[in-house]
């Protein structure tokens, strides 16, 4: 079966440009990663800020162009500094932002911001498009009377559902997911999780989920990708990379996560009675 | 789940159902600052006498009554109710030309407001959307007008096209375009990176739907507000140029024009200057409420809800 997903060495070079005073100088974002995500699986790729994790979502995601390197969704090459994507390519990708409050259009209703991907990409009726919609909104947990609210009028888990609709309504393959938990609080993080992990099975997605959470990637994902300076440092199984970690970024990484097991709260007991 | 339930103390909200059409969305918000409600009654107002100046003006604008120079008003001693406002330094009824007026004021600030709006959001826009050397181009260019002073460029720019109103209206919107550019511009480039502009863009949007549909309607907010001064300033410039002897001509009842006509009499008869200069203000002031109630009416993020 071929990989929903596939990159062969993807690098991201930016080009600051020199002044009078300072040469331009070309800064490596992302050097050379490599990976593939098989339908139905969820990637995490993991790495502290900096590292490459964004510009690699925005590669995948075809905002952005890719310096070298190939990049393969279903099997087929996309290059979009080459050619421009066709909308049935476009649809095949989409993407949830980190902060759902960046990530809606303040002017346009929740409807509008559903059926605006329907409009651009097919010649849907109206009316099917807003049934459409409103199915969508049923799916992530929303009402009905939502379709015709303004998106300050939500709280941040149910606008982050907003967007997870949206992102669904082209019915894409792979869906990236950038930090989408990030900016939510413990207990709307997990519902957001659940209905994402309930969708994914619903739809046969495909997830690349991005994140700096080891507990959330823990929970989600079946590969890992760690990150570090643009380069991908671990990659493997999900029970690979924490159950044996290779690099020594991972270790500290993991070794950085707090532990709220028995046995890991005995031990810390017995080193502050020793001191 | 509870943010959405208080939301729902919301009068237009708790129907639920039947979401409210836009324009009684719009009434609903609006009504709700009073300033602009009276701005936009008295605008109502001066419109509506615009519009039906030969029904309501007592006397036509322009004939010279020989037997009545400098009649004060009604209320002063020597007054008459022939002429409510008095009559000017040939012998014009003041309330009809004033009425007459008008007319031109309301025209002058539509026109320059539409030119100078349409031209300088499009500029803007494109300054702000595709960056780099249009970018610089274009903002050098408005820096450049920008750095003289707007009157005098507005009257170096009638004397080389020929004194009359409409060049001074051409003059004036390109004097005042600049600041659209600008305001454009910035808000453009602030909203351009926001994530459901991308958001859009991966769900295919092109360049044009991205600048006008996605973009745009954000930055609309700080262009009403200043689409409104600047309908108020293009009356007030046009009546500098007037004055100046640079706007419309005489006889034209223009209120600048008329402020001109009558500086010799300031000392004798008040009124000839007073309320060519009161309907200036007046006008001015409820454009500027009016904006104001606009700008809360239809920017979703300032909504009570």
């Amino acid at each position: 079966m071929t990989p929903v997903l596939e990159a062969r060495n993807l690098k991201r070079d930016y080009h600051i440009p020199g002044s009078l005073l300072k040469k331009g100088k070309t800064v490596h974002a992302v050097k050379g990663v490599s990976f593939k995500v098989e339908q139905g699986k969820t990637l995490s790729i993991v790495g502290e800020s900096g590292c490459g994790k964004s510009t690699l979502a925005r590669m995948v995601t075809m905002i952005d162009p890719v310096t070298s390197g190939e990049m393969l969704i279903d099997g087929q090459k996309v290059d979009i500094a080459a050619e421009p994507l066709s909308s049935d390519m476009r649809s095949k990708v989409q993407i949830v932002f980190q902060n759902p409050y960046g990530s809606l259009n303040p002017r346009k209703k929740i409807g509008d911001i559903l059926t605006e991907p329907l409009i651009i990409n097919t010649k849907i009726p109206a009316a099917e498009r807003r049934d459409r919609a409103m199915a969508m909104l049923k799916k992530v947990g929303l009402e009905e009377k939502h379709y015709s609210r303004y998106p300050h009028m939500f709280s941040g888990g149910q606008r982050q559902r907003v967007a997870i609709a949206r992102a669904l309504m082209l019915n894409p393959r792979l869906l990236v997911l950038d930090e989408p938990v990030s900016a939510l609080d413990l207990s709307v993080q997990a519902q957001v999780l659940n209905l994402l992990a309930d969708l994914q099975e619903e739809f046969h997605l495909t997830y690349v989920f991005i994140s700096h959470d080891l507990s959330v990637v823990r929970h989600i994902s079946d590969d890992v990708m760690v990150m570090y300076f643009g380069e991908a440092v671990e990659y493997g199984s999900r029970d690979q990379v924490f159950n044996d970690p290779q690099h020594s970024y991972t270790k500290t990484l993991f070794a950085a996560t707090p532990r709220v097991d028995v046995e890991a709260i005995k031990a810390r007991l017995e080193r502050r009675k020793r001191a | 789940m509870t943010v959405i339930e208080s939301k729902a103390a919301d009068p237009k909200l708790a129907e639920g159902k039947a979401p409210p059409s836009g324009l009684s969305e719009f009434w609903f918000y609006f009504s709700r600052n009073k300033g602009a409600v009276i701005g936009l009654v008295i605008f109502l107002i001066i419109l509506f006498v615009a519009i039906f100046a030969p029904f309501v003006a007592p006397h036509s604008p322009s004939v010279q009554n020989r037997d009545m120079l400098l009649v004060p008003p009604v209320w002063q001693a020597g007054g008459n109710w022939g002429h409510i406002l008095g009559t000017d330094a040939v012998g014009r009824d003041i309330l009809s030309r004033l009425i007459y007026g008008a007319r031109f004021s309301l025209f002058i600030g539509l026109v320059v407001v539409t030119l100078s709006v349409i031209s300088g959001v499009l500029i803007g826009l494109v300054a702000g959307y595709f960056r780099g050397r249009v970018d610089t181009f274009i903002m050098r260019i408005m820096d450049i007008i920008l750095a003289f002073p707007s009157l005098l460029l507005a009257l170096v720019l009638v004397a080389v096209l020929g004194p009359g109103l409409l060049n001074a209206m051409i003059a004036i919107s390109l004097v005042n375009q600049p600041h659209f550019v600008r305001l454009t511009r910035a808000a453009v480039m602030t909203e351009r990176t926001k994530d459901y502009v991308v958001g859009s863009k991966v769900a295919g949007a092109g360049t044009l739907r991205l600048m006008f549909l996605t973009i745009l309607p954000n930055c609309l907010a700080p262009l009403i507000v200043q689409a409104t001064l600047a309908f108020s300033a293009a009356i007030l410039d046009a009546a500098a140029l007037g004055f100046l002897g640079m706007g419309a001509q005489p006889p034209t009842p223009e209120w600048g024009t008329m402020l001109a006509e009558a500086r010799e009499f300031i000392q004798r008869a008040w009124w000839v200057v007073t309320f060519p200069g009161l309907a200036i203000l007046i006008t001015v002031l409820a454009i500027n409420l009016m904006g104001d109630g606009l700008r809360d009416a239809l920017d979703p993020k300032l909504k009570r809800s």
